[in-house]
């Protein structure tokens, strides 16, 4: 077992050390106190010792005065009785104050309190009313439905493309059941049946490698002995906080950026973000230089940041990292002696005229720097299959893939769907013109969405890839801040009866900006949401 | 000339470097040595026969037969709204039918004798995941679990690596058939005071891996009341709860929570699989079922790592929900494993050796301890050496699962056919032979 950060010896040590009564007492103060400065005991230490401690320092400046007029009666009931020393006799004074305090922890000893979970737990329970989450929840109470539920909250807030499903479902109709349990032979499920290696079927990594070069225009031929699989991205990229820092770490992230990393980079890890605004003035393009000043800023404030955290294409606003801008990252990284996350899960849905670059291209080029960086990808966006959960991890950092690996062991995809991904995925044909029609669905429903909301005043920064129009209602808000934006959604989700995401829960620093997922959205649907968002816009407009 | 600064290597975290992986043990170098030179009936007959993993491959005709029979279960039928619907689904409270089915086969596998809601179930890709999630939501890093010793050699793993937290055994030994005690359970419980652990649960498995055997009734009283006076938690792992040779022995804390009307039961969460009971183990499927509300809640959130493929669950939630099937696999898969063991325990008899008397699992504890030099680890280690290399059986050595008394090893009867066990056991007998010869 690796050496905990909050080791208790210490404190025992202290305790032998200092024997008598006031001793004693005093390490009920002080043992929690180091755990508080360590980080351990967490809010209710952290809040109760330092009242306690006022709260001592006013009773004791009280009975202070009080011994003097007792001095000076003669009877003195004695803060100086039992002990000799007037420091001491101070501490005496804990005894009476830190049995209350003491009473008031909570203690998995004491059999009164309820059975305590970790602190983990709290911290999950704020995040959960963030709007991101409470859209989704209201949808999911009453959904939209053309013919059953007209009147229904319309899904704009979570990253869904459903324009070619059809196209994979025609496939499986075909295909399924003769992939999944008999691949042409007799039905055998103990091929399926038994453990597989946690990171996946080799067959399926060369389905998804020769997936993943497909969706690169070919530009790049990925390895599969460097892909690692994984129950979705979302563990892919917790994983990979995991190897690649350690706890009170951090990784710089350009905002706007996926909610969800709060989550996946920080919640069982213990790592940290520091958020790196970009500003609508550069269309929200990533700056070297802001990332060079948030790096220095950590430094002074003694964060040890161990890493880069990029979308490409970028969620929420569809940017694409130019080549130009992928070599200046990699030469940051490479000064700062960091990692590189790239998060491409969205390589596949560009839809724009402009040239994707993936980071494997740069990782091609030059040998030493291939080991700091790290690929993410998935099947949830790019192939309409995020109920399937199949996620990547691939570099060509040989300690990286090896821990890695290890750790699918609680993230593995199921087998049955690797061999009928196995065989959709070696469909050439199939994946080929999935890719291209797609790509037309998506570029037709972002320019369509697009046009409405610019009749209706609202522009979108271009988007190149992705799900998402990136808007400016700014116009449409009442007051220029978190607030003000959020009382904007709130008329959204309620009175429109539209679900978006605030710009803040993708920790925009300017507020007013939404986005807005078109690839749920058939053409008949788009005409509905523009006429409800008028709606609002209006009221918004007369205010 | 240019000088040449060197690099510093771009570096990993702790977690990332760490050892307690523990793939280094024995457990997993006798499965390279299997990896290295697998037994086959025909192509490889000298081969290293796999005894060290515990899978069910005797009852694979009968899924197979469900499969063959429901195709709607492997496909979405035809037309979109299934498929699409499955596809997108990607919601981390679950299929509710898949649930239904998860909560209604549990019920099933005790003989009706405890309730369970489906919407107390969390899936997990795996009983690996659902206990390492647990751990995290139960324990703070530095933080202890009593767990029973010996136990399964994955926990140290599984329960402490990410999550920073420690594993303080409970001492159990032959001389009352490995039975969890109320001294023993105090006794670990100061050991990990006096190293200032602060203990936040205890987990035991029952049926327990690697013993065999299921945990007496009075037992399980004793540890409930034990985690309700230390106020701790109670994780029940029961993945091989199906697979008691009868259903009448198999007592769930579940049970123990019924007839106690469910007080305390905010405490107790229970771990389940299909991966032994249904031989399904690349399916990934496991669950966490919990009577505490916030668990259930951040666990659910927490599962987000983890989610169970929804064409799995759509599969499985077929199968589970065919009452005909399931009460005759349940049925029938007992009967078989009840006759491996049979087999496994006569032969081995045959040959001279002792093991514990097993009522459950997918394998058999096995008394080696009067073939030891002497009665330590080291020598335990030695026999494993030659038991693997010699007689080219991989086993499983008491030591990898913590057990404090040397010569006890795992020996896995279901992975492999009945063929291939019977010469499994040639080769013990002909070993036990040339060693009394010796």
């Amino acid at each position: 077992m690796t050496q905990t950060r909050y080791s208790r010896s210490r404190s025992s040590d202290t305790e032998k050390e200092n024997t008598g009564g006031g001793g004693g007492a005093a390490m009920r103060v002080i043992v929690p106190l180091q755990g508080v400065v360590q980080g351990r005991g967490g809010l209710v230490l952290g809040s109760i010792i330092p009242c306690a401690l006022f709260y001592f320092l006013q009773f004791y400046l009280k009975r202070h005065r009080n011994d003097l007029d007792d001095q000076n009666n003669s009877n003195s009931p004695g803060l100086n009785s039992t002990t000799g020393s007037a420091s001491s006799g101070k501490l005496a004074e804990l005894p009476a104050l830190t049995r209350n305090l003491s009473r008031g922890l909570p203690s998995p000893r004491s059999p009164r309190g309820p059975v305590s979970v970790s602190g983990r737990v709290s911290g999950i329970v704020k995040g959960a009313d963030s709007p991101y989450y409470v859209g989704l929840r209201r949808v999911k109470e009453d959904p939209y439905d053309e013919l059953s539920n007209p009147n229904g909250i319309i899904q704009l807030g979570l990253a869904e493309n459903k324009l070619s499903l059809d196209l994979v479902n025609h496939w499986l109709a075909e295909n399924a059941e003769q992939v999944i349990l008999r691949n042409g032979k007799e039905l055998s499920i103990s091929r399926i049946a038994t453990y597989q290696p946690f990171d996946g079927l080799m067959e399926f990594k060369v389905a998804v490698a020769g997936f993943m070069s497909q969706v690169t225009a070919k530009a790049v031929s990925f390895d599969p002995s460097q892909v690692v699989l994984t129950a979705g991205a979302t563990p892919a990229i917790e994983i990979l906080s995991f190897c690649l820092a350690d706890v009170g770490n951090a990784f710089l992230v350009p905002t706007p950026c996926y909610p969800g990393y709060d989550r996946d980079v920080k919640w069982r890890t213990g790592v940290e973000i520091i958020h790196v605004p970009c500003r609508s003035a550069d269309d929200f393009n990533l700056s070297i230089a802001a990332l060079d000043r948030a790096f220095n800023q950590a430094k002074k404030r003694g964060l040890k940041v161990r890493g880069i955290i990029i979308s490409n294409p970028s969620n929420p606003v569809g940017n694409l990292l130019s080549r130009g801008t992928l070599y200046s990252l990699l030469d940051f990284a490479r000064e700062k002696n960091i990692h590189i996350v790239s998060n491409e899960i969205l390589a596949g849905s560009t839809h724009g005229n402009e040239e994707f670059v993936s980071i494997a291209e740069i990782m091609d080029l030059d040998d030493v720097d291939r080991k700091r960086v790290h690929l993410v990808y998935g099947l949830s966006k790019d192939l309409s299959l995020p109920g399937f959960r199949v996620g990547v991890i691939y570099s060509h950092n040989e300690e990286v893939l090896a821990a890695a690996k290890k750790l699918t062991r609680f993230s593995t995809i199921s087998s049955p769907t690797q061999c009928l991904l196995i065989s959709m995925l070696s469909d050439a044909k199939f994946v080929q013109t999935f890719i291209t029609i797609n790509r037309e669905r998506l570029q037709r429903t972002y320019a369509l969405f697009v046009a409405g909301l610019k009749k209706l005043g609202i522009k979108c920064i271009k988007s190149s890839g992705g799900f998402y129009c990136w808007a400016d209602m700014s116009g449409l808000i009442r007051s220029y801040s978190e607030k003000g934006e959020l009382e904007l959604w709130d008329k959204l989700l309620n009175i429109a009866k539209v679900n978006v995401t605030p710009g803040s829960c993708c920790h925009c620093i300017e507020p007013g900006w939404f986005c807005f997922c078109f690839a749920t959205l058939t053409e008949k649907d788009i005409p509905i949401v523009t006429d409800r968002i008028q709606k609002v816009s209006e009221t918004c407009k007369l205010n | 000339m240019a000088i040449e600064i060197e690099q510093p290597r771009v570096g990993l975290s702790k977690v990332a470097v760490s050892k307690t992986h523990g793939e280094d043990s024995p457990y997993f170098a006798g499965w390279k040595a299997y990896d290295e030179n697998p037994y086959h009936e025909t192509s490889n007959q000298s081969g290293v026969i796999q005894m060290g993993l515990a899978e069910n491959q005797v009852s694979f005709d009968l899924l197979e037969k469900y499969l063959e029979e429901h195709s709607e279960a492997s496909s979405w039928g035809k037309g979109a709204p299934g498929f699409r619907e499955n596809a997108l689904f990607q919601d981390y409270h679950g299929l509710k039918s898949f649930r239904q089915a998860m909560a209604s086969f549990m019920e099933q596998i005790r003989g009706g004798r405890a309730k369970f809601d489906p919407d107390r179930i969390v899936l997990t890709a795996g009983a690996t995941a659902a206990n390492e999630l647990l751990t995290f939501i139960l324990a703070d890093p530095g933080d202890a679990l009593l767990i029973p010793t010996p136990y399964y050699p994955g926990f140290d793993r599984d329960l402490r690596w990410r999550t920073g937290v420690n594993i303080v055994p409970i001492h159990c030994d032959s001389s009352n058939n490995f039975q969890i005690t109320p001294e023993a359970m105090e006794a670990a419980y100061q050991s990990a005071d006096s190293m200032n652990l602060k203990v936040r649960g205890i987990l035991i498995t029952n049926p327990s891996n690697p013993l065999g055997a299921t945990i007496q009734r009075s037992a399980l009283e004793q540890i409930l009341d034990f985690a309700v006076n230390k106020n701790i938690h109670l994780v029940s792992d029961e993945i091989y709860s199906g697979s008691t040779f009868s259903s009448s022995e198999f007592i769930s804390i579940a049970e123990i929570l019924e007839t106690r009307g469910y007080k305390d039961a905010e405490r107790v969460h229970i771990v389940y699989s299909l991966s032994k009971d249904l031989g399904l183990p690349g399916f990934r499927v496991g669950t966490i079922y919990s009577y505490n509300d916030q668990v259930v809640t951040t666990a659910r959130r927490m599962s987000s790592f983890t989610l169970i493929s929804s064409q799995t669950q759509h599969l499985l939630a077929c199968m589970l929900s065919n009452k005909e099937f399931s009460e005759n696999y349940i049925k029938t898969n007992r009967e078989r494993l009840s006759k491996r063991y049979d087999m496994i325990i006569k032969g081995l008899k045959k040959a001279g050796i002792e093991c514990l008397k097993g009522n459950a699992g997918l394998f058999c504890w096995m008394n080696l301890s009067p073939l030891l030099e002497k009665p330590t680890r080291e020598s335990e280690l030695a026999l494993w050496k030659v038991i693997l290399n010699e007689v080219k059986l991989n086993i499983s050595p008491g030591s990898s699962c913590h057990c404090s008394e040397p010569g006890w090893f795992r020996v896995c009867f279901a992975n492999m056919s009945e063929q291939t066990l019977e010469i499994a056991l040639e080769r013990i007998h002909k070993f036990m032979e040339q060693r009394k010869r010796n």
